[in-house]
């Protein structure tokens, strides 16, 4: 069991120090250059593959999971968001799902009591939402936040983004919450997979991989800002040749630099074949995806096909007799 | 049984802390067990259908006696399905297990079987499909050890058997779906396994020979047509007893209003015989006072579909019958009892697999009025709906007073709750019948609600173990709304779990009854021409009635 989360986190570092003493070996072209831009075609290929994989596929039946009260007569107050029969309804519970994790936020926890009442209670578990949301958005600015190394001059929203997220002006560089807030909760995701027994035995390799490359993206990216202070102009000129495809390897950019840059195209690479694939998936989860009106307007399944069914007819013929007898209509009398 | 285990026994086995051991491996532990399996299905039944590989098999016996190319079948399989399935595919690459549906399945919390677990049920599929269908899945099998890293199995006999017991250890309660923040399925996941299954004729008796009845006598329990003929008119004796009224119904009238489908078990077994007599009072009722002219069928005489329950296919050539029997009568749409799969199916499967129902009208209720707009394409109405909205325009007659003994919780049905949403419609319906009405915790209703333990086919009573620890969530809140309120009738819409929440209560909560909307309906109903009822439709003294001693 132990392998599942030991390999894994030595392949993030076996990761980082390759690319760390790599780039020392004079190969910043390779991890600078070569790699950064095969991760991204594979990231954005395998993305496409992916997705029109799933789209290639047939949505034969409506089958949302309905969460609240049908629309039925009119007096009824139906839950139009939980249990959508329009495309509106749709889209907010779409909405809802992929940026507040609507469904996560139900979460409970069920604990079991050996006494004399012998209960099973609920608790409302609102830890893995808080983090998993945490996680996210710290995650997305963190990612706009970069946008600073791919324009120039530096977008204003970039510039604000950069504001909001250094609110709290603490510190020179001024601290990110981002910054705080990933770690953080990375760590506490890494925790429930580590801690909780139920969490951990379905944890597989692939669940702590992108957890661990993820923090050792987090970490090598605080210390380049925070305490080694690297270069940054070199870089920006490197980030920028990157962007305009007109490469080049500046002097005075750190090997830390490099190892960070892997790690992040080794995430890119590796997104489209794995889990974190749930980015696109949930946009097309027919149970969420659907609205719940198809007694009242037909869907069509594109695969139909006719089946052998056991007619009336066939039905008559077998009990006509006993029909007869028990006066039962019948189509033919003999 | 003597060996069936004691509650408290089967208390003592719970614990939700999961062993260290890796999941990967098919262990002793997860060998099939007494208890917890329903018996292989009769070749006979099988072939009915003509479905795949009809023989006699145990399964706990080591040779399944499978074709020689099994695995060539389910691979086949899982790649079709795979095109066939947007659901399947995409929850077969998008689970992160997150771990939130964890411990919303009713199997877990009453077993603590590790594998139980959603997550874990989905991984047994997904654990195939990554090693045979993902290009990572290729590359790990070449490297030693990494077939384990990334969790992927090879499709090994083993695995087939716990693919085997598990997919038969899960109800298609569609609970897990609620909190998962994909909205992965696991019935559907579970749809898809016991599909594959079936292609190797791996079914369980107590599908496979009610799916078989179904297609030939008309119903799940093989009751033919004399018979189902007589079985109403015993009721109707005895609804006569009771209220001097005769309620004799109608069967395969031509022409017809409204044809009425129902589950077979309502006709069969107490106490959904009850509910059954309820319809007859309503039915009679409405003729009498507003002459709604519906007719039962015993061609389509099975509202319930275990061919939902076997493959997509199966559970279509079943269903056909409804569409087809009320072409054939030209009635004007079609009314559905209490059920609970039945609806999911109706609800989510009918048009799409029978229809279109352009031989039908958009279903009006004559008597209000009321255009079921939420039915137009289908042209089925859900009795509970149909009955809310005679109640809401006051054209029911009604004594709650009748039902003053039964103190009411309502327990949602998994399909209706969360595979179509009719939640209100049934309360609103009790709370006009009866004047005491409490619901159970909020985690355990509605969307939320838990399973009878016994949905999806597994209501056997060889597998008396699994049902019983399953239905440990329903029955603890039951208990706990039957020691706060006094509880003691538990209001259903679902034929199953009028089969099985009896022995739930017996087993766990001794002293609630189980019963059905429309028994309190045909309680409470107030006949034309009645006599003054002194009996309940159980044939015990209503509230006041009762012999002084």
């Amino acid at each position: 069991m132990t392998q599942k989360y030991l390999i894994p986190l030595t392949a993030v570092f076996l990761l980082f120090l390759v690319a760390y003493a790599g780039a020392g070996a004079g190969l910043g072209w390779f991890f600078g250059i070569v790699f950064p831009y095969l991760a991204v075609i594979a990231f954005l290929v395998g993305f496409v593959i992916k997705v029109m994989g799933w789209a290639r596929s047939a949505v034969p039946f409506r089958i949302p999971t309905t969460c609240g009260q049908q629309k039925s007569l009119p007096w009824i107050k139906q839950n139009r968001i939980d249990n959508p029969d329009t495309a509106s309804g749709v889209f907010i519970r779409m909405l809802l799902e992929i940026f507040l994790f609507r469904s996560l936020f139900r979460n409970t926890k069920a604990a079991f009591n050996r006494t004399a009442s012998n209960r099973i209670t609920y608790s409302w578990e609102i830890f893995l939402w808080v983090a998993a949301l945490a996680f996210h958005y710290a995650f997305l600015v963190v990612l706009l936040r970069h946008f600073r190394f791919f324009t120039s001059p530096v977008s204003s929203w970039v510039q604000f983004l950069e504001a909001l997220d250094g609110i709290v002006q603490l510190g020179l560089p001024g601290l990110f919450l981002s910054g705080v807030v990933l770690p953080a909760a990375v760590l506490f995701l890494l925790a429930r997979r580590l801690f909780d027994q139920k969490v951990r035995y379905i944890s597989q390799a692939s669940d702590y991989f992108p957890l661990f490359l993820i923090l050792g993206i987090a970490l090598t990216g605080i210390f380049m800002r925070y305490f080694t202070k690297v270069d940054i102009t070199a870089i920006k000129e490197m980030t920028m040749g990157l962007v305009t495809l007109s490469p080049t390897i500046p002097d005075g950019v750190a090997n830390l630099f490099y190892a960070h840059l892997f790690l992040v195209s080794i995430l890119f690479a590796y997104f489209p074949a794995s889990k974190l694939m749930h980015l696109g998936g949930v946009f097309l989860s027919p149970t969420r995806n659907m609205a719940n009106n198809t007694r009242a307007k037909r869907h069509v399944n594109p695969w139909n096909y006719d089946v052998p069914i056991h007619t009336y007819e066939q039905y008559e013929d077998h009990f006509r007799d006993k029909m007869i007898e028990a006066g039962l209509p019948v189509e033919k009398k003999e | 049984m003597a060996d069936e285990l004691t509650p408290d026994e089967l208390l003592d086995k719970i614990d939700y802390g999961t062993d260290s051991g890796n999941w990967l491996d098919t262990t002793k532990s997860v060998q099939i067990r007494p208890g917890m399996y329903c018996y292989a299905a009769k070749p006979e039944s099988v072939e009915t259908l003509g479905l795949p590989n009809a023989r006699s098999w145990n399964p706990t016996e080591e040779d399944w006696k499978l074709p020689d190319n099994w695995q060539q079948i389910i691979h086949d399989g899982i790649k079709e399905r795979l095109e066939k399935f947007r659901t399947f595919k995409i929850f077969m690459d998008v689970c992160v297990r997150c771990g939130a549906c964890a411990d919303k399945c009713h199997f877990f919390l009453g077993t603590g079987d590790p594998k139980n677990m959603p997550v874990l049920r989905a991984e047994l599929l997904r654990s195939v499909y990554r090693n045979d269908f993902t290009t990572a899945g290729k590359i790990l099998q070449k490297i030693p050890g990494g077939q384990r890293l990334g969790g992927n199995r090879p499709l090994t006999l083993d695995v087939l058997k716990e693919m085997w017991y598990y997919f038969f250890q899960c109800t298609e309660c569609r609970r897990c779906s609620v909190f998962c923040p994909y909205g992965i399925d696991t019935a559907e996941i579970t749809i898809m396994g016991r599909e594959l299954l079936n292609l190797l004729g791996l079914n369980i008796d107590w599908i496979a020979t009610p799916v078989s009845n179904c297609y030939t006598t008309g119903n799940h329990l093989g009751i033919q047509p004399h018979a189902f003929k007589d079985m109403l008119e015993f009721f109707v004796e005895d609804i006569e007893d009771i209220t001097g009224v005769d309620c004799t119904p109608q069967f395969q009238k031509k022409g017809a209003d409204i044809l009425f489908v129902t589950p077979s078990g309502d006709v069969f077994a107490d106490p959904g015989t009850y509910t059954c007599q309820g319809y007859l009072i309503l039915f009679q009722y409405l003729k009498e006072k507003y002459g709604l002219d519906v007719t039962w069928s015993t061609y389509a005489s099975e509202g319930g579909n275990f061919g939902f329950f076997t493959s997509h296919e199966t559970m279509k050539r079943l269903n056909a019958k409804m569409y087809y029997e009320a072409k054939r009568l030209g009635v004007k749409w079609i009314l559905g009892g209490e059920c609970g799969h039945m609806w999911r199916v109706i609800n989510q499967y009918m048009d799409t697999m029978n229809g279109p129902a352009d031989f039908l009208e958009v279903p009006v209720n004559p008597i209000t009025g009321t255009k079921f707009e939420n039915a137009k394409s289908t042209k089925m109405v859900h009795i509970a709906e149909f009955t809310a909205d005679l109640i809401k325009h006051g054209k029911l007659e009604l004594d709650k007073s009748r039902n003053a003994n039964r103190i009411v919780t309502f327990h949602d049905s998994c399909n209706p709750a969360r595979g179509m949403g009719i939640l209100d419609e049934p309360r609103y319906v009790i709370q006009n019948v009866c004047d005491h009405f409490y619901e159970m915790p909020p985690n355990t209703i509605r969307e939320q609600t838990f399973c009878c333990g016994s949905g999806a086919g597994l209501n056997a009573g060889e597998n008396i173990e699994l049902r019983m620890a399953g239905a440990l969530p329903r029955a603890t809140a039951v208990k706990y709304v039957h020691e706060k309120f006094g509880v003691n009738s538990l209001c259903t819409i679902c034929a199953i779990d009028r089969a099985a929440l009896p022995t739930m209560c017996e087993y766990w909560v001794p002293e609630v009854d189980v019963i059905g909307l429309h028994e309190l309906v045909g309680n409470a109903l107030i006949l034309p021409g009645e006599k003054e009822r002194t009996e309940d439709l159980r044939m015990e003294p209503l509230p006041g009635c009762e012999e002084e001693e």
